[in-house]
């Protein structure tokens, strides 16, 4: 399949529609593929495909759609176990999305396994939705959240989450990569340090799988999550992968069709594997989407992606050092191609509307991660997040456009 | 491009955000307001003295925000002082209606020409938040119990 020797990040682009489209009559340049990417039109038409001449509900009828669309939906769990090489289909559950898959770990495991006093352990770097589900389970069960901190450059302190470690501690939930300020986690050994003390370990993968290949086995990873809708896919789609050791412990998290294997007003009995936590018409069109942005990005390769967002990276870190006044947030030395960055005397919202004017899509704010705005005393920053389909150009274009920005202000 | 931009970023406007008037905490205070934008994560506190006749004697503010939010809570302070509550509130459904593109109540009259520099928000829906939010906060301060508010 995979037929191109080198990375042509051109045929990449014509490969996604939306970059034909003019943004104020400018040419787009979209650096927001953190909060979300840009859909290939093979998704496009695979999801139109399965609306068009495949649909009807999965598991329940004996009719040939039903069964055609029921084949496609399993056929993406699959695509996805092996994307991750989860061991076995029923690890692998389809959730709405990243929030939801954390949700239910935090509900389920958390019900099951938390008792007063517990504690579980996060990280500065989460996203909201790997912050809140945890406290609000906390809260219920009379359990406590820790942090680990990091240092200026953002990097995970891997010593104090050594320190924080005890036999209180009952899960630890980190992310894989930093969404706003682009740190790689060292999670495989995080893994490691928690299995020591017996704790199981959930992996916020949702910056993650857009940019590199990720092996759950080889991690160790007891939960791993990620939304589809950032890898290319459509929304509405989300992948939480657990270990069966652990799923087969946990109660339901949502209760309703396709979970059940009986039902009485006595007694209901529940469904096993993947369907205990499927409650409901799933995601159908949504998941057979994913499947396909999955296959893309295969045929062209992580190893590819990887590094040609690694030298995007270089490039535009280079370019906006050159920029006076301008202060780099987060300068780990692995860092996914994700650049966050504050302009002096200037507000991120002032920014983003101006450079906006020039066609340059950033995301402003505080990036769902207030603790680690916190961090760094800051509001809000700028936040460029490149994908495999950017290119030099577009840090061309960020970098007139701040200069622009400094000259408004000047 | 740059003809809306100018007209979001006016000379005025630039100027407040810059050197913002009113900045500052009064003490003591009958009353204060906070505003949380948290698209942003701005936040501004107004402090407010009002009078037994119910007159904004003295009004200052404290907070992070954009050029866009910092210029109008510096504006609004500037026009608020020396108004009567029921003034206040009659400018801040002036101002929304002028950001808005659907104007609440088409038989208000038009807000006063100090607030007519920040019309250009209208071009920028995701910005009116920032232009609205210490008017938000100026409500939270007015409704206020005075006691309660200056007690924490
Ligand atoms: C690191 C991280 N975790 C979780 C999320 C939440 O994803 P979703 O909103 O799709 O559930 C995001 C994206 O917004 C993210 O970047």
């Amino acid at each position: 399949m995979n037929d191109m020797t080198t990375f042509d990040v051109e045929k990449i682009r014509r490969d996604f529609p939306i970059f034909e489209e003019k943004i104020h009559g400018k040419r787009l340049t979209f650096l927001d593929s953190g909060a979300s990417a840009q859909k290939p039109q093979v998704v496009l038409d695979a999801v139109k495909s399965a609306y068009a001449e495949t649909y009807a509900n999965v598991h329940r009828g004996v009719h040939y759609l039903s069964q055609k669309s029921t084949e496609l939906y399993e056929g993406a769990r699959e695509t996805v176990r092996a994307h991750l090489n989860a061991e076995s289909l029923d690890e692998v559950i389809f959730t709405k999305n990243t929030t939801e898959a954390i949700n239910l770990v935090a509900q389920s495991y958390g019900l099951m396994a938390l008792k007063p006093g517990d504690e579980i352990i996060l990280s500065y770097l989460e996203h909201h939705s790997n912050i809140v589900p945890w406290q609000l389970i906390a809260e219920r069960m009379g359990a406590t959240v820790k942090a680990v901190p990091i240092n200026q450059d953002g990097e995970f302190l891997m010593e104090e989450f050594e320190k924080l470690l005890s036999e209180k501690t009952k899960i630890v939930a980190v992310t894989h990569v930093s969404n706003a300020i682009g740190t790689i986690v060292p999670v495989k050994e995080i893994i490691a340090k928690a299995h020591d003390k017996g704790v199981p370990v959930l992996i916020d993968g949702s910056q993650a799988v857009p940019h590199m290949q990720v092996d759950v086995q080889d991690l160790d990873a007891d939960f791993y999550v990620f939304t589809g809708h950032k890898l290319f896919a459509p929304t509405g789609i989300g992948v939480l992968y657990g270990k069966n050791k652990w799923l087969e412990q946990m109660p339901p998290y949502q209760g309703g069709g396709d979970m059940i294997n009986r039902v009485t007003f006595e007694k209901t009995t529940y469904a096993t594997g993947h369907s205990k936590f499927e409650a409901g018409t799933p995601p159908i069109v949504q998941a057979i989407g994913l499947g396909t942005a999955i296959n893309y990005v295969n045929e062209i390769g992580f190893d590819k992606i990887g590094a040609h967002e690694q030298s995007l990276l270089a490039y535009a870190t280079e370019e906006i050092r050159k920029l006076n006044n301008v202060r780099i947030i987060g300068d780990a030395p692995h860092k996914a191609a994700i650049v966050s960055f504050t302009m002096d005397g200037i507000h991120p919202h002032d920014i983003g509307t101006i450079i906006d004017q020039a066609g340059v899509a950033v995301r402003v704010g505080h990036h769902c991660a207030q603790p680690l705005m916190d961090f760094y005393d800051v509001p809000s920053t700028v936040r460029a997040s490149f994908a495999m389909y950017n290119n030099r150009d577009d840090v061309d274009a960020l970098v007139d456009a701040m200069q622009m920005v400094q000259r408004f202000f000047a | 491009m740059m003809d809306d931009l100018k007209s979001l970023y006016q000379e005025v406007i630039l100027d407040h955000s810059k050197s913002p008037r009113n900045f500052g905490k009064i003490e003591p205070h009958t009353t204060e307001g906070h505003g949380d934008n948290p698209l942003c994560g701005d936040q501004v506190t107004l402090y407010v003295n009002v009078d037994d006749a119910g007159i904004i004697t003295d009004i200052s503010f404290e907070g992070k925000g954009c050029a866009i939010s910092t210029a109008s809570t510096s504006l609004l302070t500037q026009l608020v002082k020396g108004k009567s509550k029921g003034e206040a509130t009659e400018l801040f459904g002036q101002f929304q209606d002028m950001v808005t593109s659907s104007p609440e109540d088409t038989n208000r009259s038009e807000a006063p020409d100090e607030l007519k520099v920040l019309a250009g928000v209208k071009q920028f829906p995701m910005r009116v938040k920032c232009a609205t939010l210490s008017w938000h906060a100026l409500k939270a301060a007015l409704e206020n119990k005075a006691a309660l508010a200056t007690s924490e």
